[in-house]
């Protein structure tokens, strides 16, 4: 019997193309949305975590508490030990110690007069010892415009444009002035090994990439840290882990009456992406709902204006015994029949185009003029997700929008359906 | 002959709402077929045929009186008993719309038997007779619209026929027929009527139609008239 159905649905063009083809067009936009939206937000997010908050994060509570003055003075202390301790509980996890520092930065003359100055925001990260892993992931290498990665920790990386407004180039000398963690002035000298393209615009004016041990030793920074970013070992961020983690920790480290003590605080709670977070996990919900309630109504009507073509079918089939309820049911596994070859249609053209647009377009042109904290090429990003996120409203609305018209089809007297027969 | 009866009608009556008021299609209908009949509703149109014949078929509820129809009343029947009444036991040929279109001649002759769940070999070698009755074995993969009307009514025939039901019942079979089809189809059910004793019941104003048939029951204005045995 379904056999008998499936051979009307495909010989019907009628019948199937308006639904097919709509369900298809409706498909395609919502996978296509999918993994856009996913690789974009996903993007965002991975540039944050790598950038700034690691998936999850280590400071000390007070620091916490006044994240964006950069407050080293709140630095955590003793933190070869802390290190080793994560390290030990959280093996599969990745931990990197970070210190944020601004200051000024001065570029003197061959007389050590000052020749330009500018406020730098600088971040210090591990560059030189042997498995560092900050260099790769922060794409060091690659973000690279003129000279090298630092070897030594009295080298560091100035921005492009920054040093361009210093008129310096590697190799030359830079002053940093600032402040120790006990608030004592501090006066160092680096050689500018290379400078960079960070694509960030905040960083690009005034951005400084050092290494930590230098750092550490001008701002008096000995076995303490600001911040400890750890990372998921596949890179990607998992929220509830991340926040399973950071509860479980603060359990054990964290002491409400020490405001130096560590707190672990996930990505979620940094940088407002918690609302991005939120965003991503409705947006395939709200999207959903978009298409299921657009399509259906588009197949219902569809559905009511095939149905009024196929009175006559109706009527000669209950004429020959078949139960009004079967003939609702069957229309409604044809809907499923067709909602099922159109999502499959839909999802497969979404997902070559989202396998194009994996690759990315590059918008760094258009995107000059943003301070936002993201890579500049948008790229879609294919997850399992992608694969059936489609067969939801594309079933949905075949089967919504059938049931609709069925009804009007069911409602009417078999006399009334039969009648059409005469006409 | 087997001289069981099938169809008795008692009083029946059929009133239609139209605007405020009623209209009243059949009165005071009393007959009774025999298996095996070859009989005919004759009567100018709007007489009422149709109307008898979809509430015969259980298409339809009487509004007074009633149909027995293989010992079962048509009055009391629910929606489910009455599509396995008619699944079971009645063949319907209709003046137009016969055929689903996107099926071939095969396909719609074989429809029946899909719902009376038969099996595959029963289904073909049933479809395959009724297809042999009515002379149509070469166009077995024709789609209804690569018919000629008489074509189309002959696979209408054999689609009624082939689950050999007790009865058929016929509206209008001839219309849009000329007489030469007219008469290849009024053969092909009167074979069918001798060799299985398939009743034969048809709403007609067709003369051709009329020449063939063993009983006249003349309708006018919702009312029997006539009912004539015809001796051959
Ligand atoms: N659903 C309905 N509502 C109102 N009136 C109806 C309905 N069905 C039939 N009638 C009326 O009942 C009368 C009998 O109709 P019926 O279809 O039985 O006639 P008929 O004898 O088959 O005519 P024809 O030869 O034209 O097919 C007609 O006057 C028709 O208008
Ligand atoms: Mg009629």
């Amino acid at each position: 019997m379904l056999k008998f159905f499936i051979r009307g649905i495909l010989r019907d063009r009628q019948r199937s193309l308006l639904p097919i083809i709509v369900i298809t067009i409706g498909v395609t936009i919502v996978v296509l949305l999918q993994t856009y939206l996913t690789g974009v937000f996903g993007d965002m997010i991975d540039f944050n975590a790598k950038f700034s908050t690691g998936h999850v994060k280590v400071m000390s509570q007070a620091y916490y508490e006044n994240m964006d003055q950069i407050p080293n003075d709140l630095a955590l202390l003793e933190t070869g030990e802390l290190m080793n301790e994560i390290q030990k509980q959280y093996p599969d996890m990745n931990w990197s110690e970070r210190i944020s520092f601004g200051g000024l930065v001065d570029a003197p003359d061959e007389n050590g007069e000052t020749k330009a100055q500018g406020p730098a925001a600088g971040m210090a990260i591990d560059m030189i010892s042997e498995n560092s892993v900050e260099i790769e992931r922060l794409n060091l290498e690659k973000s690279l415009v003129k000279g090298e990665i630092p070897k030594n920790s009295n080298e560091v990386l100035l921005s492009d444009d920054f040093a361009t407004k210093l008129k310096i180039s590697p190799g030359d000398q830079v002053t940093l002035i600032g402040s120790t963690m006990y608030g004592a002035m501090s006066i160092t000298n680096f050689t500018v090994s290379g400078t960079i393209k960070f694509g960030v615009m905040a960083l690009d004016r005034g951005g400084i990439i050092a290494d930590i041990s230098g750092v550490r030793e001008a701002l008096d920074m000995q076995d303490a840290t600001g911040e400890i970013l750890g990372y998921f070992s596949d890179n990607s961020y998992d929220d509830l882990k991340a926040i399973e983690i950071s509860t479980y920790f603060n359990e054990i480290h964290s002491d409400s009456t020490d405001v130096f003590s560590p707190t672990m605080v996930p990505l979620r709670e940094m940088n407002n992406l918690g609302s991005m977070l939120d965003l991503i996990g409705s947006f395939s919900g709200i999207m959903i709902f978009i298409f299921v309630f657009a399509m259906s109504i588009v197949l219902w009507n569809g559905g009511l204006l095939g149905g009024l073509r196929r009175y006559g079918e109706m009527g000669l089939r209950l004429a020959i015994g078949e139960r009004k309820g079967h003939i609702y049911r069957s229309l409604i596994s044809e809907s499923i029949i067709i909602g099922i070859i159109g999502s499959i249609v839909g999802t497969a053209i979404a997902l070559f185009f989202s396998s194009l647009l994996e690759k990315g377009i590059d918008m760094s042109g258009v995107m000059q003029e943003s301070s936002m904290m993201m890579s500049p090429v948008f790229r879609a990003e294919i997850t399992p997700t992608a694969y059936y996120i489609g067969f939801i409203p594309g079933l949905l609305a075949t089967i919504v929008g059938t049931a609709l018209a069925g009804i009007g089809i069911y409602k009417r007297q078999t006399a009334e359906l039969f009648k059409e027969l005469g006409a | 002959m087997n001289n069981k009866t099938i169809i008795t009608i008692n009083n029946l009556a059929k009133r239609f709402p139209i605007g405020g008021g009623e209209f009243t299609a059949l009165k005071n209908i009393n007959l009774k077929f025999e298996a095996g009949e070859f009989a005919g509703l004759v009567g100018p149109s709007g007489s009422g045929k149709t109307t008898m014949l979809n509430i015969i078929g259980s298409l339809d509820n009487p509004s007074d009186g009633d149909v027995t129809l293989l010992g079962t009343s048509i009055k009391k029947i629910n929606p489910k008993r009455a599509s396995s009444l008619r699944k079971h036991h009645i063949g319907f040929i209709f003046q137009t719309y016969n055929l689903m279109p996107v099926y071939t001649v095969y396909e719609n002759v074989e429809f029946p038997l899909l719902l009376l769940k038969k099996s595959a070999a029963e289904r073909r070698k049933a479809v395959l007779d009724a297809l042999e009755w009515v002379g149509l074995m070469d166009k077995i993969k024709s789609k209804p619209k690569q018919l000629s009307g008489g074509e189309s009514q002959r696979v209408a025939i054999a689609r009624a026929m082939v689950k050999r039901p007790e009865l058929v019942l016929a509206d209008e079979p001839t219309a849009n027929l000329d007489k030469e089809n007219s008469y290849h189809i009024l053969d092909t059910m009167v074979k069918l009527n001798k060799e299985l004793n398939t009743t034969f019941l048809f709403a007609t104003h067709d003369d051709k139609v009329i020449k063939y048939l063993n009983r006249i029951i003349r309708l006018e204005d919702g009312k029997v008239v006539a009912d004539d045995i015809i001796k051959k």
